[in-house]
């Protein structure tokens, strides 16, 4: 008994929302992978534009919500979203034509598009923040809970709850979706294959007639549907605040680079092996060792590696051992 | 009327010009080699011929078309292809992916031509699942050769093809493009192995200094005693 406790402790506060946080950042690595692949910079205005679209998102939530329009039992941003992901697709090309396609037609070397990247990124801040406002907002409607902690308890007699929320199984699921579709779409379409050789091979891409003006295109436009899709969940499964995207920016650099920049497999990878890694060390894991140990062994103290103020810190210390031991990262993608 | 007439190419990469009214024709169906010492600006007038450089002086026709203003991409499409010496492969793409790419210009069914390309490269349609960049360098230049000729060119522009591969693997490649050119398909070809390429050429470029030194037969080039002294090693 005290052992099953110890595992539905250890599901509900580590391995549950460790899933669905490494389900959001793993969507946000790979809209920097995507860019990193193809236009060959780190992009990071990525985190505000995944502030910028679940703004949107929200807003056209607030519009349905007043139309009376719903999707039920889930949240009705879901049904927002797809409008959310095409107005924000609408501002990174408008930014693209504007700011990078400069840079790109001079041939800037990939510093000086970051930089321009960094002034984009303190514009969407200003954008989104003048549309939305610096509060945290939460939107999430529909049913709440799938399992709670209470039917939990009644049903199983264990001392320990178990509480899965709505948002977190949506969050896996909807990512599972996004992310079996970017693989169809970049290992079935022609389009995503010329994505892919371009990467791979930009001069011969070219030599083969395949546009380069279309294919950063639909990479912007992925990258914009990854990012409003990853921040729409984090703000359900969270909250929306504008600070919180920028904040996200580095695990999910973290995640990118952990898996190997510009691979799309090494994304997702990574960025489970950040939401883990932050999640677990953060943890204190005094109520799951009480379980398991005999008797009245059970600790005092916490057992905790880092407290939660810290949890930047260890994408950031991971960050550093990857750059330092394994430069190309875990799937071999391209050094930085 | 020759099927490509390259004349008196003039340009360079920067201010100083490589090629010096550098002089190139190929026949339909021919095999035409240019040869010549390092520095001779060989690549140079290749890459001439196919628009990445832009020229002072001279133009490029094709069946009797000035070409000399079109991009590389416009020179694919009127029917040229071009193998790269280097980086001249999608790596992380499997052999198959890499001859789509290849044939991306293409609205019909290239099916056909993909059967035509591992009829000549058997090894490719054994390996065709497999990513480029994992084969061995004379397997990548055949997936780099049948890329090109997905587009069905009508001349077909080889950069070094044999650099980096086993003298065996060589001797395959030479003829294979044999084979190429038996089809019908002109070929322009840069080589460093200058005697094997012009036994195998119809005709013989010999550049020194980006212009014409020699030009005559392949036969007729490996028997002058002074191209033999100069170029040949004796």
């Amino acid at each position: 008994m005290d052992f099953l406790n110890a595992i539905v402790a250890l599901m509900n506060y580590v391995i549950i929302p460790a899933s669905s946080y490494g389900a959001q950042l793993a969507l946000g690595a790979l809209g920097v992978t995507l860019i990193y692949g193809i236009l060959r910079f780190s992009n990071f205005a990525h985190g505000d534009t995944m502030a910028f679209g679940s703004g949107i998102t929200i807003l056209l939530t607030w519009g349905l919500q007043a139309l009376g329009v719903g999707l039920g039992q889930l949240p009705t941003a879901l049904l927002a979203l797809p409008f959310g992901i095409a107005l924000t697709a609408a501002l990174v090309l408008v930014t693209d034509r504007a700011v990078y396609r400069f840079y790109r037609k001079k041939k800037s070397a990939p510093v000086i598009l970051v930089m321009a990247s960094v002034g984009v990124m303190f514009i969407m801040n200003g954008i989104t923040r003048f549309m939305i406002g610096v509060d945290e907002i939460r939107f999430d409607d529909g049913l709440r809970f799938i399992i709670s902690a209470k039917e939990f308890k009644a049903a199983t007699g264990l001392d320990e709850a178990l509480a899965l929320r709505s948002t977190q199984v949506i969050t896996v699921v909807t990512a599972l979706l996004v992310v079996w579709a970017l693989f169809w779409f970049l290992n079935r379409t022609r389009t995503g294959k010329s994505m892919r050789a371009f990467s791979d091979n930009e001069d011969l891409a070219l030599l083969s007639g395949i546009n380069p003006e279309k294919v950063v295109a639909v990479t912007w436009i992925l990258a914009a549907a990854l990012a409003t899709t990853a921040g729409t969940l984090y703000g359900l499964d969270k909250a929306f605040k504008a600070f919180n995207y920028f904040q996200l920016l580095l695990p999910i650099f973290a995640a990118a680079i952990v898996g190997g920049l510009g691979n799309p497999l090494g994304a997702i990878a990574g960025g489970f092996i950040i939401a883990f890694s932050e999640v677990a060390v953060t943890y204190d894991f005094r109520k799951v060792v009480g379980y398991l140990m005999p008797g009245d062994w059970s600790p005092d103290g916490p057992i905790q590696l880092l407290s939660t103020e810290y949890k930047f810190a260890v994408s950031f210390a991971i960050l550093i051992i990857v750059l330092l031991f394994k430069p190309t990262g875990l799937f071999k993608g391209k050094s930085v | 009327m020759s099927f490509l007439l390259a004349e008196n190419m003039t340009g360079g990469y920067g201010a100083a010009d490589i090629l010096h009214g550098c002089t190139l024709r190929v026949d339909k169906g021919q095999i035409v080699v240019i040869v010549g010492p390092n520095g001779a600006g060989k690549s140079t007038a290749m890459k001439a011929v196919f628009g990445m450089l832009n020229l002072r002086g001279g133009h490029v026709l094709l069946d009797g078309e000035d070409i000399t203003a079109l991009s590389p991409q416009a020179r694919v499409a009127k029917g040229m292809g071009f193998v790269p010496q280097t980086n001249n492969v999608f790596p992380s793409m499997s052999v198959e992916e890499n001859l789509e790419m290849g044939a991306f210009l293409r609205d019909d069914d290239f099916a056909t031509t993909m059967e035509q390309v591992y009829h000549l490269f058997p090894i490719l349609k054994e390996k065709r699942h497999q990513p480029a960049g994992e084969l061995s360098g004379g397997q990548r230049q055949q997936v780099a050769v049948g890329r090109a000729l997905m587009t069905q060119p009508k001349l077909l522009m080889l950069d070094e093809p044999t650099a980096g591969v086993s003298p065996i693997v060589m001797d395959e490649l030479f003829d294979r493009i044999i084979e190429v050119a038996r089809t019908g398909i002109s070929i322009l070809m840069v080589e460093q192995n200058a005697r094997q390429a012009l036994e195998i050429a119809d005709m013989g470029y010999v550049l020194v200094q980006g212009s014409n030194r020699f030009t005559d037969t392949g036969a007729a080039l490996m028997a002058d005693p002074e191209v033999r002294r100069t170029f040949l090693g004796g």
